[in-house]
């Protein structure tokens, strides 16, 4: 399978100044792609198009050739970059699972997740424990693209190696295409198979 | 709990759950004891009639010689059923109409959103006369009146609250993970909806009492022969330059209480349920 965007432009209306601007990024399945580039870029902007949170202005977005399903499940999964925004404050952790079918215990336990965390709610659990939550709950068995927008920025170092090795390791035994958003280089070499500089792509 | 300094002493919370239990307590003892009293205890009795308040009669006798004590408790009784179900309908609708308005199209929001500035636009108690009247007066008239004029305040509330929720990145992730907005309304944001829901119905009480005392007292409401506070006190009137003041302040007065304990149980209800304020 393989998640392109084709000649992409986005700006949120009319009048106001253009984000993106004929970008075209291409990721295959089992591919790790970084993506890199200032603030104000438009990096995370591009992954919400890709994921089909935002409708481009011209350009489309396709996966396998054709354009992205709106309704359904979406084989394409953002990860956002504060995971206690992307968690429902009044639901147990549990039922965070079993919103997109992924209550498995095969799952949780390539993730680090301990039993004891599933009856609490979001605001029990710390930043790097809730981000796990995302990350399983976007690893379903539909899924081949996962765009992950800064999911490790807000966790201390350790934190981040050890989401960033189940994550590698997750994506690579189910061959699934990422594509990361990071402004930490070295992050970036260590994960990623490449790199791309939105600042070479006419980001603005 | 003992504090460091040996006296008895509990926290903000407990203090707050407590108060809470005391004033739905008090509240449902005057409702059971106006129910369970019998009417025999208000028969006239030209022996006793005009009484000043007294151990006997705590709150003084009417002309007809009934006892004032009894026939206010029996009237808030009254009071307290009939701002209930009219708050609770209230607070229904109230719910139906906002989530509709911020889940349905931007057509059915404009409309609902008219439809609240009509209702409110609209002098409250001439709206409630006229709906009281309309249906036949009495309870029932009372009822349906003050339920369907007091639901706009929460509907506003709970639509910009479903639009605030419904902006949220786990409603977005939900959609991609395939779920309809119905099951999204269910199960994201109804649950959202409880806290603001359960203290708008208890804010909504109240004025529920208030109006329908007033439109009793103005002879658009209950019957003369049932023992609101309305009731009493519009009678009362033609008797306060007789001198005989104690008509009018112990109703009236038991009215405030009741109210105001009413806006104190929305209040501590607020603290415990509502996450934000919680810990404050």
């Amino acid at each position: 399978m393989r998640l392109e965007a084709k000649n992409v432009s986005f700006r949120y209306n009319e009048r106001s100044p253009w984000i993106l601007r004929e970008v075209t990024v291409t990721v295959e399945e089992g591919e790790r792609v970084g993506l890199i580039g200032p603030s104000g870029y438009g990096k995370s902007t591009l992954l919400r198009l890709m994921g089909g949170y935002l409708k481009p202005a011209s350009g489309e977005i396709l996966l396998d050739g054709k354009p992205l399903e709106k309704k359904g499940i979406s084989p394409v999964q953002l990860i956002y970059q504060h995971p206690e925004k992307a968690i429902n404050p009044r639901w147990k952790m549990k039922k965070v699972l079993e919103e997109s079918g992924m209550f498995r215990e095969e799952v949780m336990e390539a993730l680090g997740i301990e039993k004891e965390w599933l009856g609490r709610y979001p605001r029990e659990l710390s930043g790097g424990e809730l981000q796990r939550f995302c990350v399983a709950r976007s690893l379903f068995q539909g899924t081949h693209f996962l765009l992950a927008d800064e999911m490790s920025t807000m966790l201390d170092v350790i934190t981040q190696a050890q989401i960033w090795n189940l994550m590698v390791k997750e994506v690579q035994e189910r061959n699934i295409g990422l594509l990361m958003v990071t402004h930490n280089k070295a992050l970036a070499k260590k994960v990623c198979t490449r790199c791309i500089d939105l600042r070479e792509q006419g980001g603005r | 709990m003992k504090s460091r300094t040996g006296r008895f002493s509990v926290n903000r919370r407990t203090r707050t759950i407590l108060t809470l239990i005391l004033i739905f307590a008090f509240l449902f003892g005057i409702y059971l004891a106006g129910t369970i009293m019998s009417d025999e205890l208000i028969q006239a009795d030209f022996s006793q009639k005009g009484l000043k308040p007294s151990w006997e009669h705590p709150f003084g006798t009417d002309l007809l010689g009934r006892d004032m004590l009894v026939r206010t408790i029996k009237g808030l009784s009254i009071s307290i059923v009939v701002g209930t179900v009219a708050s609770s309908v209230s607070a229904v609708i109230a719910l139906f109409v906002g989530v509709a308005a911020a889940t349905g199209s931007s057509r059915l929001d404009h409309f609902i959103n008219w439809l609240i500035d009509l209702v409110m636009g609209i002098p409250h108690t001439v709206l409630l006369i006229l709906i009281s009247f309309a249906c036949g007066k009495g309870l029932r008239g009372v009822l349906i009146g003050v339920a369907v004029t007091h639901w706009t305040g929460l509907a506003r509330l709970i639509r910009s609250e479903v639009l605030q929720i419904r902006s949220q990145q786990y409603i977005e992730v939900s959609r991609r993970l395939g779920h309809n907005s119905r099951w999204i309304t269910i199960h994201h944001i109804l649950p959202h909806m409880i806290p603001q829901f359960l203290i708008g119905l208890i804010l909504m009480f109240p004025h529920a009492i208030m109006h329908e005392s007033s439109l009793t007292f103005l002879g658009f409401g209950l019957s003369p022969e049932q023992p609101a506070i309305g009731i009493i006190l519009s009678e009362s009137m033609k008797y306060l330059s007789t001198g005989m003041w104690w008509l009018a302040f112990f109703p009236g007065l038991m009215l405030v209480i009741v109210v105001l304990l009413f806006d104190r149980l929305g209040e501590n209800l607020k603290k415990i349920v509502d996450p934000y304020s919680a810990h404050e």
